[in-house]
């Protein structure tokens, strides 16, 4: 089988010594070779250093722009929605604030209000209270002067029935008082 | 092609065989169009077709081929990066080219029934010297005698130094065979092998009895060996763009 490939070599090889070597040692077919590997490597090359790898250059370097580009955009955008969340958190920090002073404010006026209604009513009563107490005090010494005299009226009448003289109403008056103070 | 020789399709040899397509002579050379020629400029015309036509739209979204463009522009360019720094992207192109030549070359090749470019040893090792003639030159021109410090290691004792001097000059002078030859070897191994795993189903199958039950598992390799050709096929293709990538390095700094 071998010797019928050489054979076939043989055949179809070309150059001066064609079918003797090994295809890929045939030197025969060297210089056909080297010449179109030239052209075609150089022809490659020129393509590639001249349009290729440029435009690929080009084109990942549009990309790395764009990227980063839409990156600091996005990147913006982020630092406005945060700036734009802060603004609100801050007007709505101001607005409790506002809220909690009014509310303050409107319960220390209504604390003030209903202590000046207390304290009027509260002295009201008061007076109300001292004239009651005041009223009570005229009556208790009334009733009290009214008891001394009794009184007198009473030892005066023993003094007379025991002793059948009536005594001056000084003496019994001072005589009482003196019992009085004891 | 398999209307010539005995059995071509049996023939494991027979796919790197290179016939002229027309004939043409300058000065007395041989430069017929050949299969060879051909697919070179298949292999070319499908690279110019993803790099240039695929990103013709310059979208900003990619579609498929401008995706496909970019991944492998893209890595290209992270490894020369990676090998040879910021500055080494002046190279870029070259071993952009590089690489796309051959991964395309090595793909198109896995495709039955066409030729390997680089299943050849004269093309690999052109462009393993073509490598190493941009370093040499590169090397002497931005760093002229300095350029030779690359063979003189520092901190080597004096007695050791011109052995160390030859090793390295020997290593130097072997970078475009083992360039050439790694790439060479793995493309012409591989297509062999698949052909002759091919080519043990037919046999066993005109063989008769067991053989021909049997003719399936060879069969069954093929998908798997098929596989693995392609990862080689990308596999060489970087390696030899990263060998490029550190002998370039060695030209742009070539102290050690």
């Amino acid at each position: 089988m071998i010797s019928s490939a050489y054979a076939a070599t043989a055949a179809s090889g070309h150059g001066p010594d064609a079918g003797v070597a090994f295809p890929p040692f045939d030197p025969s077919s060297f210089v056909s070779q080297l010449f179109w590997l030239a052209i075609a490597f150089g022809a490659l090359y020129w393509v590639m250093s001249r349009f290729a790898v440029p435009r690929m250059e080009q084109l990942l370097e549009v990309r790395r722009a764009k990227i980063a580009a839409d990156l600091k955009h996005a990147a913006d955008m982020q630092a406005k929605a945060q700036a734009a969340g802060e603004a609100y958190e801050k007007s709505l920090a101001d607005a409790r604030a506002n809220a909690q002073t009014i509310a303050q404010q409107t319960q220390s006026k209504l604390n003030a209000e209903a202590d000046a209604k207390r304290k009027t009513v509260e002295a009201d009563l008061a007076s109300k209270l001292a004239a009651a107490e005041k009223q009570m005090a005229d009556t208790k010494a009334k009733a009290l002067a009214n008891v001394d005299a009794i009184a007198s009226d009473a030892a005066a009448a023993i003094i007379e029935r025991l002793t059948g003289k009536t005594p001056s109403p000084g003496d019994v008056a001072a005589a009482v008082a003196g019992a009085k103070a004891n | 092609m398999a209307a010539e020789g005995a059995s071509p399709v049996m023939d494991p040899i027979h796919q790197f065989q290179v016939h002229p397509i027309f004939d043409l002579h300058l000065f007395g050379l041989d430069i017929s169009f050949t299969n060879a020629s051909l697919f070179k400029a298949i292999v070319l015309v499908a690279i110019l077709a993803l790099m240039v036509w695929g990103t013709r739209h310059r979208s900003l979204v990619p579609g498929r081929l401008q995706g496909s463009a970019e991944m492998i522009y893209e890595f290209v360019a992270s490894t020369v990066r990676s090998t040879i720094g910021t500055e080494g992207m002046r190279f870029f192109p070259f071993v952009f080219s590089l690489f796309m030549f051959v991964f395309f070359s090595n793909m198109i090749g896995l495709i039955p029934g066409t030729f390997t470019v680089t299943s050849h040893i004269i093309v690999t090792f052109a462009l393993a010297m073509l490598v190493i003639t941009t370093v040499i030159v590169y090397g002497l021109m931005k760093h002229g005698a300095h350029f030779l410090r690359l063979f003189v290691p520092s901190g080597v004792p004096a007695l050791l130094m011109p052995f160390i001097v030859l090793i390295e000059i020997i290593s130097f002078v072997s970078r475009p065979i083992s360039l050439s030859v790694r790439l060479f070897a793995n493309m012409l191994a591989g297509h062999i092998t698949l052909k002759v795993f091919g080519g043990f189903v037919a046999m066993m199958l005109s063989a008769g009895g067991v053989a021909s039950l049997l003719a399936p598992l060879p069969l069954l390799a093929i998908p798997v060996l098929t596989a693995f050709e392609l990862l080689v096929a990308f596999l060489q293709a970087y390696v030899f763009a990263i060998l490029t990538c550190v002998y370039l390095n060695d030209a742009l700094h070539p102290g050690h």
